[in-house]
């Protein structure tokens, strides 16, 4: 508290000090940092335009749509990741294969055993809703194994992970069915009249779902609890596994979403494709908004940020002309970077560091 | 930690390490004795064992080095693009260059790329603290990203030195079979099982009777008191994951050794299979259990019981992931109950 004094004088130099520990400090410099890079380099990055699409409604095209676009897919799986993040203190790695899933129940209820139907065999809701069934068992048999026999998380999921693209293909017999019915594409895409992506919604959606369970129910203290200390959560009458049992099965709910989202982009599905890489991204999204990855406490808002600058990055690379497989290497890079500033070791030098001007400050006084 | 072994003898005072690695053992057996049972005497031939060997050297290193760091707790899943990054620089280096290439150079390259990879993940682990899972996690984008800058397309590689090396078979004059017409063919194997087998005795060595052997399953079993026994915990995690890399090199040049070529699409997933190799072997994830033969049982379960769904004409593609999928279940399950059995014994 020594130091605390002579800063009193310098306020600013405190309230600085103060915003560096502030956890949305990372997501939101690497997010300025990021729109800087872009407007030096080219500002016409942030040009958005108005067009029509091949349907001849009017549409929004632009960078900045493009990642509000399919940032939404990676924001909707941070909300559920860093649920299972905090309260199990690991990750689910299963989440690509378990799109792929989703996608093939909602493919295979809608198609039947047509692979190219004239008119969808049922609603799409219903569909929507046994996948989100099939996704929420899937998530409750990661949670079981996590919960109940307190297996790893990453490994735990990695059963899934391996079996979940061969279980999709398997529901519909490896066979690829399209679908022509266009107001399938509305989910996925626009909806006639309105300019704006439908996923943009869907994400918006999620996130007030999300942000009126946190503030009405006891989902983020409990899952905060557990993940920090299971066995004295269950000593105040909690239970920890029912807590991330729950957890994973709101990842499930999230998966099924993002399943209808991307079988609604293309009409159809690849089952060795689909959501290649994004389980990374979504992790990603998580360590980029601050949070522990070892569970515990968490801030929803850094997360869903997290996963719009991971879109805003690839974006940006793609715009760069990248090579879309080498891109990779770019986010490697980027992702170390970042890791590395938010440390808890490098961080703690770096607090020495600014302290030291301040004690010497004191001395000259 | 595996020290309270015998004092008590049996089943039930058998250390964990010791009680995973006999389940493995047992499996494997029973698992070729189903495959002899079913699939007739084709897998009696000594060359169909020496094949799986053959097939699967690369992944044996791979997941000894996956072992190591389980050991200590940590976990690296950058493995497999490192592979993959290994074969298609040594594949440019040898066949794209202005002159062809020299093969001890090629190996050197390998090597270093190794170092490199193994210097940079150790430091962020075990100097910064960072999670071992997100700085591989870093470490696989940076493989795969620059596998495809490094040269983006499939090759086969024409250095005549390294089409030599590639071909060089080992036969082993008194085990073999007889073909059709009765000639004495003898059995094989490839420079790479050598290789993979050397790893595979090192290794047993340097875990049971090294101080830093030692050290690894001391860290990995508890960290704190570790620490306490005056054993640097960063350098020993250091080390280990230093190790893991190289290792990934060395599959990744006997995996070149293997297929001869240089592809993005190489090892894909390979890490996925190291990790459950070491599972199945009984090294947990938990850290502080684990052992080498285990896990060199566990890559050959693995292929087992692979090389049966392929003969038993499941031959649709999925049919292998879900059952090594369901074999990874299956192990996981065991391994929970051991660690509640040894909760239970503590009561």
């Amino acid at each position: 508290m020594t130091s605390s004094k002579p800063l009193s004088k310098k306020p600013f130099v405190q309230k600085l000090i103060a915003i560096t520990r502030m956890q949305l400090f990372i997501p939101v410099l690497a997010l300025l940092i990021l729109v800087l890079f872009n407007l030096i380099a080219d500002p016409s990055f942030f040009i958005i335009k108005m067009g029509t699409n091949s349907a001849g409604h009017p549409v929004l095209s632009g960078y900045l749509i493009t990642i509000l676009d399919y940032g939404s897919e990676l924001a909707i799986l941070a909300i559920g990741m860093t649920l299972v993040t905090s309260a199990s203190g690991g990750q689910d790695i299963s989440v690509g294969a378990a799109i792929a899933i989703a996608g093939s129940v909602i493919l295979k209820v809608l198609c039947g055993n047509e692979s190219r139907p004239d008119h969808m065999k049922a609603p799409i809701i219903v569909a929507f809703l046994v996948a989100c069934v099939v996704a929420m068992i899937f998530g409750a048999f990661n949670g079981a194994l996590v919960a109940f026999f307190k297996i790893q998380p990453m490994v735990a999921t990695l059963i899934l992970f391996t079996a979940g693209r061969s279980i999709a293909a398997w529901i519909n017999n490896n066979e690829l069915p399209i679908i022509s019915d266009e107001s399938f594409s509305y989910f996925g895409t626009f909806i006639p009249g309105c300019p704006v992506p439908t996923p943009v919604f869907i994400a918006a959606a999620c996130m007030l779902v999300i942000f009126l369970v946190l503030k009405f129910t006891n989902l983020g203290l409990y899952s905060q609890s557990v993940g920090i200390n299971p066995s004295s959560s269950r000593l105040n009458g909690i239970n920890p596994a029912v807590v991330k049992l729950i957890t994973y099965i709101i990842l499930g709910l999230c998966v099924a979403v993002v399943g209808l989202i991307k079988v609604s982009r293309i009409s159809t599905i690849n089952y060795s494709v689909v959501a290649k890489d994004i389980e990374m991204d979504a992790i990603l999204a998580v360590a980029l908004g601050g949070n522990s990855l070892g569970g515990g406490k968490f801030s929803m808002p850094a997360s869903i940020m997290g996963a719009y600058i991971i879109q805003f990055l690839t974006t940006t690379l793609y715009k760069f002309d990248v090579n879309s497989s080498a891109l990779p290497a770019y986010k490697a890079v980027v992702v170390i970077i970042l890791v590395v500033l938010s440390a808890p070791v490098v961080r703690e030098k770096f607090n020495r560091l600014t302290k030291k001007p301040a004690s010497a400050v004191k001395e000259g006084a | 930690m595996e020290n309270r072994l015998s004092s008590r003898r049996g089943l039930k005072g058998m250390s964990d390490t010791n009680l995973l690695t006999l389940i493995t053992v047992v499996v494997f057996i029973l698992m070729y004795a189903l495959a002899v049972i079913t699939l007739g005497s084709g897998f009696l031939k000594p060359q169909n064992f020496l094949n799986i060997l053959n097939e699967n050297a690369s992944l044996i290193i791979l997941s000894c080095g996956m072992s190591l760091v389980m050991i200590t707790g940590g976990i690296d899943i950058s493995v497999g693009q490192v592979t993959s990054l290994v074969c298609m620089s040594a594949a440019v280096y040898l066949d794209m260059g202005a002159k062809p290439g020299n093969v001890p150079t090629s190996i050197c390259i390998a090597l270093a790329i190794g170092l490199a990879f193994g210097l940079v993940q150790g430091f962020l682990v075990a100097y910064l603290e960072i999670q071992p899972f997100i700085v591989s996690l870093a470490g696989l984008f940076f493989a795969k990203g620059l596998t495809t800058i490094v040269n983006a397309t499939q090759f086969n590689v024409e250095n005549k030195d390294f089409v030599a090396l590639k071909n060089t078979r080992i036969t082993i004059p008194f085990l073999g079979s007889y073909n059709k017409k009765g000639v004495f063919i003898p059995a094989y194997i490839e420079i790479g099982v050598v290789i993979a087998i050397v790893v595979v005795i090192l290794l047993f060595v340097l875990l049971r009777w090294t101080r830093l052997g030692r050290n690894f399953y001391a860290v990995g079993g508890n960290n704190q008191s570790a620490r306490l026994l005056g054993i640097n915990v960063k350098r020993t995690k250091f080390f280990a994951h230093l190790l893991c890399s190289l290792l990934a090199a060395i599959g990744g040049y006997v995996y070149f050794m293997h297929v001869g070529s240089g592809s993005p699409s190489h090892a894909d997933g390979a890490e996925m299979n190291a990790i459950a190799s070491s599972i199945i072997g009984g090294t947990m994830l938990t850290g502080g259990v684990g052992n080498i033969i285990g896990t060199f049982f566990g890559v050959l379960s693995l292929s087992t019981i692979k090389n049966i769904v392929s003969s038993l004409g499941l031959d649709e593609a999925w049919w292998t992931n879900i059952t090594v999928a369901f074999m990874l279940c299956l192990f996981l399950l065991i391994q929970s109950l051991v660690l509640r059995r040894k909760a239970g014994a503590k009561k």
